[in-house]
Parts: structure tokens; C-alpha cells; sequence
């Protein structure tokens, strides 16, 4: 296995510029990543803010409306934290869109939804973290529920769990890998694409291993700058 | 200008207000004491609608906001609240906390507030804290801050949730004299306090509240100098 490295990594990466293939595919996993982060997180507070809105009213208080909204998001987190995110990307791909190529976007809305309904957990308990007074001081100045939770508890309930959202983002990453079963050339699928073309297996696979594992720990310096960044914002 | 009928609100079993009927006059100060428990806090945030009471009737300038289709929002932009542990939004500058409320409610143009905020600012002496966060400020000038918040929005009454009793005492002073300004300027104000000498000196009438009803009340120098109730003059042995 280990006979002739050099010319195992010729062929893997050099040989036909194949490694412009693996850049290709790590910009797709890349556009993957930071659409359903963008879409999970959309999603998240959605439902964290109706799942919250629908338990913080006043007690003998209970409008229909968002009964029925709390509804679909109970539904929405139980059926997607249930099944595999593989399941779920075969669905979509096969059943839900099986008529559409554009397989970025069916990737793109898989994760998004699928990460939206973890992610609304988190947020939902950054938002109870929030001390109650500070909902009190923004609806005692006259404004509205939503409003107060925009200006006021999203921004700080988002800072507090900055952390674990972080972590989504690591995990959204690596995820991308599975969008593989779609069809769609990430970076795991040039890497088995190679595989098929040069019979040759070692090369390829650790070589996109030690891609996401820098990219991961890239992301992991980044954001532990950017919550130091934010802590010292606290002290200031 | 408040009037409130048969208020009631309970706790689970805990009866907190029993039937209580008040009335606050236009430019009354309203000091409310008692010893804690007695429902004096659940009494001020009923007013506001901040505590949903369970059966009453609360007026506010003629309307009732306790009734259906009101909108509670456009009550409270008239009805400041000051709290005891000031609520500031640690997220914002002490300016954008001040302005945040005028402007989102549509109540000022952002360069309006900001003049109002400045203005408001001198008046409590902390225009060099503008641009902090409040995790900077003492207790305090948080709330001398909280006290500009709510007045930002222009109330017509003041609602004050013991607001010095969170403070280290040396810095009890410095508020209850921003409050004092207010009272002279002719402020309506309710207040919950445990500061008996602020009570001797601004109130017009101070309420004693114990057990979810209001046993006693009168001007300072009736209730101070010659409370008729034996819980009274309990509670005043201990405090005075």
C-alpha cells in the first residue's frame, strides 16, 4: 500500500490536474456549508421564537394562531431530529426533486432545513437563558414582543450560545460529505471519482481527511478568536 | 389619572392582592410601603400590565386598559417603569438604550432621540457615558441611566420597583435625587421604596400595604407620625 507514494500522489492529484477537481469540490462543499448555515440558522430562530412566544404567554392566554405554528415546529424538530440526515438528502434528491439537477440547491435546502431544526433548539435556550427582566424593560418602554426579541434577547441570546453555533458549523462542514448519495461532485465525491479512475484508494481519501481536518481546525481558530473578540466587548 | 377597582391576582394558592380599589391623581406622588411579601411590587406591575391581574378593573386617563382590544403597547409608552435591577440592555451603548424604545415605536426620528437622549443625559450628569456599555457604569449610574430611559419615552406617570434597594448605599443617594428633581418637576410618580426618608419627603401619600391589601394610608406626617394600625406601627418600629 505504501509502494510508490510519490507516484500514487502523482496520479491522484497532479496526473490531468485532478487537483483542480478536489478544489472544485471543496468550493462545493464549502457553498453547501454556508447555505444551510445561513438557512439553518434563518430557520432556527423561526422556530425558536414561535416555540418560545407560543410557552412565554400569559398564563389562561391561548391564541389559536400560534397554536397551530408551535404545531409544525414541534412536528418539524421531531421528524428531522428522528431520522438520518442521509434519509433525509435520498428524500429530497429522489423523491422531492427528483425531476431537478440542481443538485447545490437540493443539498443547500436539505442541510438548511435539517440543521434549522437543532439549531432552533440551541437558540431556544439561549433565549431562556435571558434574564425575564430585560423582556419586562423593552415591553415597559412600550414595545412589542417581536420587536423587544429582535433589538433586544436575539442579539444577546445569539452571543451567548456564539459557541454552539460554532460547533453547527464544524458539523454542517463535515456533513457536507454525505451530500455524496445526491450525486452532487463535493469534495468526498471527486475524492471517490478518483478512486474509480486510478484503482487507487489511500491517496485520495487521506488526502481530502487532511483537507477537512485543516478546515476544521481553521474554523476552530476562527471562532475562538471571534468570541475572545466578543467577550472582551462585554468588559469594554 | 390610574384608577384601579377590586384588583385581585393570585400566585397559584398564594393571594397576593385581595380587592384592592385606589386612585392616583394627576401630579401625585405615591410612595408605597411594606414589609416584603405584602404584594406592593405585584400592586405597581399590575399597573402596567406587567402581572395580568386575575379580576379588577385599572383605568389609565380614562380608558380601560384592562379590557379587551386595548393596546397595551401604546398604554405603556405613557407609563414609564423603573426597576430594581435597572434591566438595562448590555448589548447597547447607554445612547442606543435610551433611543432604541422612541425610535422603534416610531415615537422619534433617531436624530431627535439622540437630542432628547443628550438632553435627559445633562440632566443626570452622565453625558460623558454616552457611548458605554452599561457593564462599564456603577450600580448607580445604571440606574440614574434606567431612569433616562423611561423618561425618554415621555411618560405621563413613573413607576419605580424599589429602585435603590439593589444599590450599595452610598450610591442611594445619587438616584433618589434624580427622582427627587422629577417629583419637583411635577412628575406623577408611584413608587415602591423601602427609603422612608425619601417617602417623609416626597410623598404626597404613602399607601402600607400588607397582606395583598392596602391596611393604612395617608400623608407622611399622619402614617409616620401617628399610624392608627397596630402592623403599622410594627412595620415602622423596624424601618424607621
Amino acid at each position: 500500500m505504501f509502494e510508490g507514494l510519490e507516484k500514487q500522489f502523482y496520479q491522484s492529484f497532479v496526473e490531468g490536474d485532478r487537483w483542480m477537481g478536489f478544489l472544485k469540490g471543496l468550493g462545493i462543499s464549502f457553498e453547501v456549508t454556508l447555505g444551510a448555515l445561513l438557512l439553518g440558522t434563518a430557520l432556527g430562530i423561526l422556530v425558536a421564537v414561535i416555540r418560545t412566544s407560543h410557552d412565554q404567554q400569559a398564563p389562561g392566554k391561548n391564541n389559536f394562531f400560534l397554536a397551530v405554528l408551535n404545531g409544525i415546529c414541534k412536528v418539524y424538530s421531531t421528524v428531522i431530529r428522528g431520522t438520518p440526515m442521509m434519509v433525509q438528502l435520498l428524500i429530497m434528491g429522489f423523491v422531492v426533486f427528483s425531476a431537478s439537477r440542481r443538485l447545490v440547491l437540493i443539498a443547500i435546502l436539505t442541510m438548511g432545513i435539517n440543521s434549522g431544526a437543532y439549531v432552533s433548539e440551541t437558540i431556544r435556550s439561549g433565549i431562556m437563558s435571558i434574564d425575564k427582566g430585560q423582556m419586562e424593560a423593552g415591553r415597559s418602554l412600550g414595545m412589542g414582543y417581536v420587536p423587544v426579541m429582535r433589538h433586544i434577547i436575539i442579539p444577546q441570546a445569539i452571543k451567548n450560545i456564539l459557541p454552539a453555533l460554532g460547533n453547527e458549523l464544524i458539523t454542517l462542514f463535515k456533513d457536507t460529505s454525505l451530500v455524496t448519495v445526491i450525486g452532487l461532485a463535493d469534495l468526498t465525491k471527486v475524492a471517490i471519482q478518483v478512486q474509480a479512475k486510478t484503482y487507487q484508494a489511500f491517496m485520495p481519501f487521506i488526502g481530502i481527511a487532511v483537507v477537512y481536518l485543516t478546515v476544521v481546525l481553521i474554523l476552530t481558530w476562527l471562532l475562538g478568536k471571534l468570541e475572545r473578540r466578543l467577550r472582551k466587548s462585554d468588559r469594554h | 389619572m390610574i384608577d384601579i377597582k377590586n384588583l385581585s391576582k393570585s400566585f397559584g394558592d398564594n393571594h397576593v392582592l385581595r380587592n384592592i380599589s385606589e386612585h392616583i391623581n394627576p401630579g401625585e406622588k405615591v410612595v408605597i410601603v411594606g414589609p416584603s411579601g405584602s404584594g406592593k411590587s405585584t400592586f405597581l406591575r399590575c399597573l402596567n400590565l406587567l402581572e395580568i391581574p386575575d379580576e379588577g378593573v385599572i383605568t389609565f386617563e380614562g380608558k380601560e386598559i384592562t379590557g379587551q382590544d386595548v393596546d397595551i403597547n401604546k398604554i405603556r409608552q405613557s407609563m414609564g417603569m423603573v426597576f430594581q435591577h435597572f434591566n438595562l440592555f448590555p448589548n447597547m451603548t447607554v445612547m442606543k438604550n435610551i433611543t432604541l424604545a422612541p425610535v422603534q415605536t416610531g415615537f422619534m426620528k433617531p436624530e431627535e432621540a439622540n437630542e432628547s437622549a443628550l438632553a435627559l443625559l445633562s440632566r443626570v450628569g452622565l453625558t460623558e457615558k454616552a457611548d458605554a456599555y452599561p457593564s462599564s457604569l456603577s450600580g448607580g449610574q445604571k440606574q440614574r441611566i434606567a431612569i433616562v430611559r423611561a423618561m425618554a419615552m415621555k411618560p405621563k406617570v413613573m413607576l419605580f420597583d424599589e429602585p435603590t434597594s439593589a444599590l450599595d448605599p452610598e450610591m442611594v443617594g445619587e438616584v433618589l435625587d434624580v427622582m427627587k428633581n422629577l417629583a419637583a418637576e411635577g412628575m406623577t410618580m408611584a413608587v415602591v421604596t423601602h427609603e422612608m426618608g425619601f417617602a417623609k419627603e416626597v410623598a404626597d401619600r404613602i399607601l402600607f400595604m400588607d397582606q395583598g391589601i392596602i391596611l393604612e394610608q395617608g400623608t407622611p406626617d399622619e402614617l409616620f407620625g401617628n399610624p392608627r394600625e397596630e402592623r403599622t406601627r410594627l412595620f415602622l418600629s423596624k424601618v424607621l
